[in-house]
């Protein structure tokens, strides 16, 4: 094969990383540069530098080292048996390609993943190698992201942990039958037993930081995964708890979902169908649920059609669950805790908090709600304000069509 | 009236110490101009003395950082509309919680816009590299809304202190020479032109970490509006790429279609069963006692499917066990077809019934769980790659074409689906079972059989 130039190598290794749906840069601790050595900062939050016409942010330079790999998973376009090109970066290019990209400002760091060529060690190593360079030799101070490599030697993982903001390892699919079918050479046992490590590791770290102040950070911005929506018989019931039960057991930061894509070169064996991105943004709001509206991971699923366990897709998830809940409702914004606020369909955690400040010294009228939301056209039906009293809501029979979003272009393509 | 003349748009200092003086007095907001830099505009405005040290004034922390904030903002308003603010809060410090309030909630539109600006000149500046070794420099044009330049330069600094960089805008421009921040005055686009290879190699960047299955251009536009488009080198393949995005993903769609199955042979059809022991895709698990799936050769010329199991079949966990099974290993007999090499498989794996007594009595299964189901049947077919399909009933011709359609209209001819096979329709055998004299069975078997043996022939005469 001649030789590829780093623009061609560039070309492969991005495309076979566009479908991770990971991409945040926050949660890493305040570092600069101002000690006039190395490069890069991190302000805690991230910053997207571009987005790209799929509307998905880029603030990371999110590349493989290698397409190459020894396991065939039948929904990776890099499995070993699928007939795209191969390419592999050197790590001195990776290092390079982050610091050109990073001093014109495109990027805030490095997302690194790789296909697993000759021993998961041996990959391992390679990628840790990418982030000691530029960690030690340029003292690069922006975001680094590893993907880890769950059969790979404890203290490459270590190490990993030691360079990076954040380490993800992918729990891939939202089934233990979805992922033997679809990955035989992947298991559920290794990859959970790597994340348990990590959170112990992450753990570890924090309380040495605790005790002695000259810890090294160890993973400060956390571990994440991604699992893939679509390709297998999952429910949404099914992967709320999944990412649920992957919170609860290894503190994780974030759970990205990733509607499967058709991929070219795809296993015969995944439906070809288009992405289910309305699923896919329906689950990324039940996951919020979750975390910031307080909602028990039961409750989100008994938002979800019982029979079919599948969350509506022409609602979001806690609008459904408001007027399956209608009991609730409506909530006096005057009186009830900011628990019981969090829950009405259309305030977000904002003006949840602006509420609650405001309503200390004065009496809120449906007028100042408005002021605070976005629209209040679509929170009337579920508040009680000073001079605002709606019809029980139970009464109304007509309250979903008044609620409803108009259809967006998506759904017109869907299949 | 009196005019205040603070020394440039940003001139928070400026605004404080005069706002201070001011406000010690109880001056109101609409006895005050504010301007910018020369001589008062006002004919009869007086310009305030100097400030003089005023007792100390005690205003809430929150309100010197969203000031100082605000000030940026564009709007000339601006300056009054904190004057007024400070006032107020001098009598009401609590004002500033109040989110609700209409002053408040205006200042806090422009401290958005403002910090929007702030987050984009971040996100947007794009440095190009002029120059090589001890002149190697690095420059950006940035078009902001509000007058943040100036005050986002500590961001830039903390960031790429090791870098020599100006950042140019029409509103003036910073420049860091590793040591020190030093501003200019407001510059020109062409000032910041130049070439830079790096440029070549992020747009490869950009276009391939792009995903065409997935193209939501709203997404994007709400996220980079197109006035900062004009700045960054990579957005002039944005079009093109929307363009070609629909193209792309049939491409990969019809490349996936042709291409022949490699290698995954016993152990897949074998992993789609496993998975779907745990079906739970409609509510028909529920009540049956198990997934009945799919039966025969992995790489079988022929797949024939079925409606759903039926009570015998619930049991035993196999396809066409009972009555019906029986009639259709006998039409298949008398057809010369061998079973053993067929696939056979069902349109629906759960049974569906409703309890009489304590019999379990055959339910029809509705379109939602047939539509359900099919992502098995279609998985089957994409696995075995019969080079026919025979479908028994008018579930199982709904399960293969996504359509409803009925047999009598249906059977006798070919219909391809979409990746190029072939399918026949025909009666479903339990619908042999159910005709009232056996004349007419009889006559519909022989029917039945014929369907079976002219869909083979068809096929070895392909």
């Amino acid at each position: 094969m001649a030789q590829l130039s780093l623009a061609e190598k560039l070309t492969i290794l991005a495309d076979a990383a566009k479908y991770d749906a990971s991409c945040a840069s926050s949660g890493a601790k305040r570092r600069n540069s101002r000690d006039g050595k190395g490069i890069g900062s991190t302000t805690g939050n991230g910053i997207c530098h571009a987005y790209a016409p799929d509307g998905r942010c880029i603030s990371l330079l999110k590349i493989l080292l290698t397409n190459s790999c020894i396991f065939d998973c039948h929904y990776c376009i890099n499995r070993s048996s699928s007939n795209v090109r191969r390419a592999r970066f050197t790590v001195d290019e990776v290092v390079d390609l982050t610091l050109d990209f990073y001093r014109r400002n495109y990027i805030e760091g490095l997302f690194l993943s790789s296909g697993i060529i000759n021993t998961p060690n041996y990959t391992m190593e390679q990628i840790v190698r990418v982030a000691k360079t530029l960690r030690e030799d340029h003292d690069f101070r922006g975001y680094i992201h590893l993907k880890t490599i769950p059969d790979a030697a404890a203290d490459l993982v270590t190490q990993a942990g030691l360079y990076a903001d954040r380490v993800s390892i992918n729990v891939e699919l939202p089934t233990v039958g979805g992922l033997r079918r679809l990955a035989p050479e992947k298991s559920e046992v290794r990859i959970e037993g790597a994340m348990a490590k990590m959170r112990s590791a992450i753990e570890d770290g924090k309380d040495a930081r605790k005790r002695y102040r000259s810890a090294p950070h160890f993973a400060p911005a956390g571990q994440s995964t991604q699992m893939i929506i679509g390709a297998d018989a999952a429910t949404d019931q099914d992967i709320v708890s999944r990412a649920a039960a992957l919170y609860e057991r290894f503190d994780l930061r974030r759970v990205y979902y990733s509607a499967f894509s058709p991929i070219p070169d795809a296993s015969a064996v995944l439906p070809l169908k288009r992405p289910p991105l309305m699923r896919e943004h329906r689950l990324y709001q039940s996951d919020w649920m979750i975390r910031f509206y307080n909602f028990a991971p039961h409750e989100v699923s008994a938002a979800a059609d019982p029979a079919t366990g599948m969350l509506p897709l022409d609602i979001d998830p806690k609008l459904a669950w408001a007027l399956k809940f209608r009991e609730h409702f409506p909530m006096d914004v005057n009186r009830a805790s900011k628990n019981m606020l969090l829950r009405i369909p259309g305030l977000g955690v904002k003006a949840v908090d602006a509420i609650l400040a405001a309503r200390r010294w004065q009496k809120l009228r449906l007028d100042d709600i408005g002021r605070l939301t976005v629209s209040v056209r679509k929170i009337r039906p579920f508040i009680i304000a000073a001079d605002w009293t709606p019809v029980v809501l139970a009464d109304q029979a007509n309250l979903l069509p008044m609620l409803r979003d108009k259809p967006v272009q998506l759904e017109l393509f869907a299949s | 009236m009196r005019a205040i003349c603070l020394d440039a748009e940003d001139d928070f200092e400026g605004w404080r110490v005069a706002a201070r003086s001011l406000a010690a007095i109880r001056i109101p907001a609409h006895e005050i101009l504010w301007q910018v830099g020369g001589q008062p505009a006002d004919l009869f405005g007086t310009v305030a003395s100097p400030a003089t040290a005023t007792a100390p004034m005690a205003v809430p922390r929150d309100f010197v950082s969203l000031a100082r904030q605000v000030i940026l903002n564009r709007d000339p308003e601006r300056f009054s509309l904190l004057y007024a603010l400070l006032l107020r809060i001098l009598d009401e410090p609590h004002s500033l919680q109040n989110r609700a309030d209409r002053q408040l909630r205006r200042i806090e539109a422009l401290h958005r816009s403002v910090r929007r600006d702030i987050h984009k000149m971040r996100a947007f500046v794009r440095f190009r590299e002029v120059g090589e070794g001890k002149a190697r420099r690095f420059v950006a044009w940035f078009e902001p809304e509000h007058h943040i330049v100036r005050a986002n330069a500590a961001f830039f600094v903390e960031r790429f202190t090791t870098m020599r960089w100006s950042i140019l805008s029409p509103l003036g421009s910073i420049h860091w020479d590793g040591e020190t921040l030093a501003e200019g005055p407001p510059a020109q686009r062409n000032q910041a032109m130049g070439d830079d290879p790096v440029e070549v190699v992020w747009k490869a960047y950009y276009s391939a970490i792009f995903n065409p299955a997935r193209l939501m251009p709203n997404a994007m536009l709400k996220e980079m509006p197109k006035k900062y488009w004009k700045n960054m080198p990579e957005t002039a393949l944005i079009p093109g790429m929307i363009a070609g995005a629909r193209e792309r993903e049939r491409g990969m769609l019809a490349d996936a279609r042709a291409l022949p199955v490699k290698g995954y042979g016993a152990a897949t059809i074998e992993g789609l069963r496993e998975e779907a022991r745990s079906c739970r895709r409609c509510p028909l698990w529920r009540p049956a006692t198990q997934t009945v799936f799919g039966e025969g050769p992995h790489d079988a010329r022929i797949m024939i499917i079925g409606e759903q199991p039926g009570d015998q079949e619930d049991q035993a966990g196999k396809a066409f066990v009972g009555p019906a099974g029986q009639v259709f290993d006998r039409a298949l007999l008398a057809a010369g077809i061998d079973r053993a090499s067929v696939y056979v498989t069902n349109a629906v794996k759960h049974f569906k019934f409703e309890p009489r007594g304590k019999r379990r009595i055959h339910a029809r299964p509705n379109v939602g769980e047939i539509d359900a189901c099919r992502w098995w049947v279609d998985q089957e077919r994409a696995i075995v790659r019969p080079k026919l399909v025979i479908a028994m009933g008018a579930t199982a011709a709904r399960a293969l074409t996504g359509r409803t359609m009925s047999v009598s209209s249906a059977r006798g001819r070919p219909l391809i689906l979409e990746d190029g096979t072939a399918a026949w329709i025909t009666v479903h055998p339990s619908y042999l079972l159910r005709l009232p004299s056996e004349a007419e069975a009889d006559e519909a078997f022989s029917q039945y059989v014929a369907d079976l043996r002219g869909a083979v022939a068809k096929l070895e005469a392909a």
